[in-house]
């Protein structure tokens, strides 16, 4: 059971870390591929854009996610938060493509949007990057949620008391306790909203027709695939340094 | 009490639009699945279920639909099976290694899914196998063995070792204790790990499209459906069919969990 389990793990590891060297067509080292990417204008200006969409979506994301988790954790009733749970968990499975489609309906041309605007005299915003950020940040908002959830459901009610016991008034004791406290959980949704944006390619091809780092790694995948490699290794390298400023902050102990 | 009547009322409006915010795009699709002018504009001009018969009639979508289904199958069986093993072994044996896991399983959810699809449609390539329907399984089960493996540690986080210890003393060997105790502990959080597994293999599109060498599932069927205008008022359709059959899983986990299970991870 050891022997098999450690086997699947070294299994996987194998599977994460080999990849972008094996991958080389031509098999003889070489660090063009990365000095393209610093010195190439382009480039640099797309991870920037990526990065700055993946900052953009995970500060909307906990602008949304923090009343609702703060609401189902601190004040709703046992049966609602139940209730509630389950409704921010269920859109979590629900087809991601079918998810980012509702927005091309919703953001298309006479769609619901135009619409519902039109009495203002307004239209929608079309498709574009506005749409791209508010299409990314409804696919990874219950991402958010559900980590604020859980790390706010346990911080115990005697410090909330304590606090109120020496004088803490509701605003005072929730940015002085409940909001330090919860920066954990924020650290680790934050994981998976900036992640994810920072690698994805199908919603940025479907709403908009931006290149984001996504779109440029799958261009080159058919044709100069030690590219589309190197490429990869930037959000790998960001995700990484990102997680490990998540694990001084103590987000891992939130899964 | 921590919070005033005015913060109270508002919060249950946030709480109340953001629900709004999860809930109204996805209603839009199923809307317009019986949608009888089959555009995207709106107000809706008629009910209809003309489009829902016609789905049912396209034979691409129903192969797409039987391809997904078997593949999600065949994901969930082996990433139930690994999964189990690898949660066992952590759970309740220390070796070298076993303090990275948590730390792999992280990188795992948390790797964007164009890099795992090249690196695992790139190993492939190296190692000579074949894309397609077996490489999809493969590759589904990588990810969907992380599901299994969370809710399966968590339980045996949960459940005292001691129980399988009075096993041994009172005589059983390994092999009992693992059929009489440990197991019944571990089946319902596995059945939960399994269906969620089951959810995320049948509606993943970007690793599939990089290991499906022209096997087509049902989220690349709808993928490319976008781009042709005579079959948009089916992927309403099949977006319908999609929620459900991802739904209804999650929502028999949540129920065999007893609670909230974690985000993906």
């Amino acid at each position: 059971m050891v022997y098999l389990g450690s086997l699947f793990v070294l299994f996987l590891n194998a599977f994460w870390t080999t990849d972008p060297f094996t991958s080389l067509v031509v098999r003889e080292f070489t660090l063009d591929n990365f000095v393209d990417l610093i010195t190439t204008e382009v480039y640099r200006a797309v991870t920037f854009r990526t990065v700055g969409m993946a900052a953009l979506v995970t500060a909307t994301c906990f602008v949304f996610a923090y009343p609702i988790a703060f609401y189902m954790a601190k004040v709703a009733s046992p049966r609602i938060r139940g209730i509630l749970a389950v409704a921010v968990l269920m859109p979590l499975w629900a087809s991601y493509l079918i998810k980012a489609y509702a927005w091309r309906l919703i953001l298309s041309d006479n769609g619901v949007l135009d619409w519902a605007l039109a009495p203002f005299g307004l239209t929608g915003p079309g498709f574009g990057e506005v749409a791209v950020w508010l299409t990314f940040t409804y696919l990874w908002l219950p991402f958010m949620i559900l980590p604020i959830y859980a790390g706010l459901e346990r911080i115990p009610a005697s410090l909330l008391e304590a606090s109120a016991d020496l004088g803490g008034r509701g605003w005072m004791t929730f940015r002085r306790v409940i909001l330090p406290m919860s920066i954990p959980a924020v650290v680790a949704g934050s994981i998976f909203t900036f992640s994810l944006t920072l690698g994805d390619y199908i919603v940025p091809g479907l709403l908009s027709t931006t290149q984001f780092i996504g779109n440029v790694i799958v261009i080159n995948v058919a044709q100069n695939l030690p590219f589309a490699a190197a490429f990869s290794l930037v959000p790998l390298a960001i995700i990484l340094v990102y997680l490990f400023f998540a694990r001084r902050l103590g987000a891992f102990e939130s899964f | 009490m921590l919070t005033g009547r005015v913060g109270r009322i508002a919060l249950r409006v946030a709480t109340g639009l953001v629900l709004a915010f999860i809930y109204v795009p996805l209603s839009l699709v199923i809307i317009y699945a019986f949608n009888e002018s089959g555009t995207s504009a709106w107000p809706p001009s008629g009910f209809t279920l003309r489009w829902v018969g016609e789905a049912l009639g396209n034979s691409g979508l129903q192969q797409a639909f039987l391809t997904s289904i078997v593949i999600a199958l065949g994901a969930t069986v082996v990433a139930m099976t690994l999964g189990a093993l690898a949660s066992l072994a952590v759970g309740r044996y220390s070796f070298f290694g076993r303090e990275s896991i948590s730390f792999v399983i992280i990188l795992a959810i948390a790797l964007p899914g164009v890099v795992t699809g090249m690196a695992l449609s790139t190993t492939f390539a190296s190692l000579g196998l074949p894309l397609g329907f077996f490489a999809i399984i493969v590759a589904h089960a990588t990810f969907c063995i992380v599901l299994v493996y969370n809710n399966a540690i968590a339980r045996l986080r949960r459940v005292s070792r001691s129980y399988e210890e009075a096993s041994a003393d009172l005589g059983a060997d390994s092999f009992q204790t693992f059929r009489h105790v440990t197991f019944p502990t571990l089946r319902s959080a596995l059945i939960a790990g399994g269906l969620l597994a089951f959810a995320l293999s049948f509606d993943e599109v970007i690793v599939t499209i990089f290991m499906a060498g022209g096997v087509k599932t049902l989220p690349i069927w709808i993928f490319q459906s976008f781009r042709l205008a005579n079959q948009v008022p089916l992927v309403n359709v099949a977006g319908l069919a999609a929620i459900l059959l991802s739904v209804i899983p999650v929502y028999l986990a949540t129920r065999l969990s007893g609670g909230v299970i974690g985000s993906r991870g």
